[in-house]
C-alpha cells in the first residue's frame, strides 16, 4: 500500500514545477502548458483525498476540473493565435503595449 | 518493499523526470511531448487509486485533445524556438528559490493539517465495472445540474474560441 503522504508529496512536486515553468520561460505556449500541468498535479492530490475516504465526490470533481480546463484551452490557444496575429511573437516579454 | 509501492516510486520518477523535460527543453515540440507522457503517467497513478473513469478522461481529453490542439497552434505558428533576447539575471535565482519555499510551505501544511481522516488507499481490485457504474449514478443524481453547467461552459468556450480567430469581413460598399 502507498501512503496517501506520497501522493501529496508528488502532487506538491509536479505544481512546483508548474510554478517554475511559469516564472522561468517566456514561450507563451510553454507557460501555458505548465499551467496545466499545475491542474494536473491539483487533480491528482483531488483523486488521492477521495480515495482515502473512500468517496466519489472527488472523482466528479476532477471530472469538471477536466473539463474546465479543456475550454479554458480552446479560449486560451485562440487568445495566443490573436497575440502572434498581430505581434508576430508569442513571447510574454514583448507584450509590454501598456507599459508607459 | 510492496509491488505498489515500487511502481509507485518508479512511476513518480517518470513523472518529475518529463515535467522537468517539458520545463527545461528549449524546442516547444519536445515540451508538448513531454507533457503527454506526464500526463499518461498521472493516468496511470489515477489507475493506482481506483479512479479508472478519471484514468481514461485524463488520456482521451488531456493527452488525446487537449495536447493535440497545443501540438497544432505551436506547428501553425511555427513558434518552436523563440529567438534570445535579454533575460533579468536575478529573475531566474529568485523563481527558484520561491518556488522552493512554496513547496516546503505547501508538502509541510498538506501532511500536517489538511489530510483526510482514513488514510488506506484501495487496491486496484475498485477498477472495476460496478465502481464504474456507481460513478455514473452519483454523477447523474447528485450532480447533474453542475453536469448541465459545464456543458454550457463547454458551449460558450466554443462560441469564444470561433469569434475570437474568425476573420474580420470588410465592410463592402
Amino acid at each position: 500500500m502507498v501512503p496517501l503522504d506520497y501522493y501529496i508529496i508528488l502532487s506538491a512536486i509536479l505544481f512546483t514545477i508548474g510554478v517554475v515553468g511559469v516564472l522561468v520561460r517566456r514561450n507563451a505556449l510553454i507557460i501555458f502548458m505548465s499551467i496545466e500541468l499545475m491542474l494536473n498535479s491539483a487533480n491528482l492530490a483531488i483523486v488521492a483525498f477521495s480515495s482515502a475516504i473512500k468517496s466519489f465526490s472527488g472523482q466528479i470533481f476532477v471530472f469538471f476540473v477536466i473539463a474546465v480546463a479543456a475550454a479554458e484551452v480552446a479560449v486560451g490557444l485562440a487568445l495566443i493565435v490573436e497575440i502572434f496575429k498581430s505581434k508576430r511573437s508569442i513571447d510574454v516579454d514583448q507584450m509590454s503595449s501598456l507599459k508607459g | 518493499m510492496t509491488f505498489d509501492l515500487a511502481l509507485f516510486l518508479v512511476l513518480s520518477l517518470a513523472a518529475i523526470a518529463s515535467a522537468l523535460g517539458m520545463v527545461l527543453s528549449r524546442n516547444a515540440v519536445y515540451s508538448a511531448l513531454y507533457l503527454v507522457l506526464n500526463f499518461i503517467t498521472v493516468a496511470v497513478f489515477y489507475l493506482l487509486l481506483g479512479a479508472p473513469f478519471i484514468a481514461m478522461a485524463q488520456v482521451t481529453i488531456y493527452a488525446g485533445a487537449i495536447m493535440v490542439l497545443f501540438l497544432f497552434v505551436i506547428m501553425l505558428l511555427g513558434a518552436e524556438n523563440l529567438p534570445a533576447s535579454k533575460v533579468l539575471p536575478w529573475q531566474r535565482p529568485l523563481a527558484i528559490g520561491l518556488s522552493g519555499l512554496l513547496f516546503a510551505e505547501a508538502a509541510y501544511l498538506l501532511i500536517s493539517k489538511a489530510r483526510p481522516s482514513g488514510s488506506i488507499l484501495p487496491d486496484a481490485a475498485a477498477n472495476t465495472v460496478d465502481n464504474l457504474q456507481q460513478l455514473g449514478l452519483v454523477l447523474f443524481n447528485e450532480y447533474l445540474l453542475p453536469f448541465e453547467v459545464v456543458s454550457i461552459l463547454l458551449l460558450v468556450a466554443m462560441v469564444g474560441a470561433i469569434i475570437l480567430t474568425k476573420k474580420e469581413k470588410v465592410e463592402q460598399k
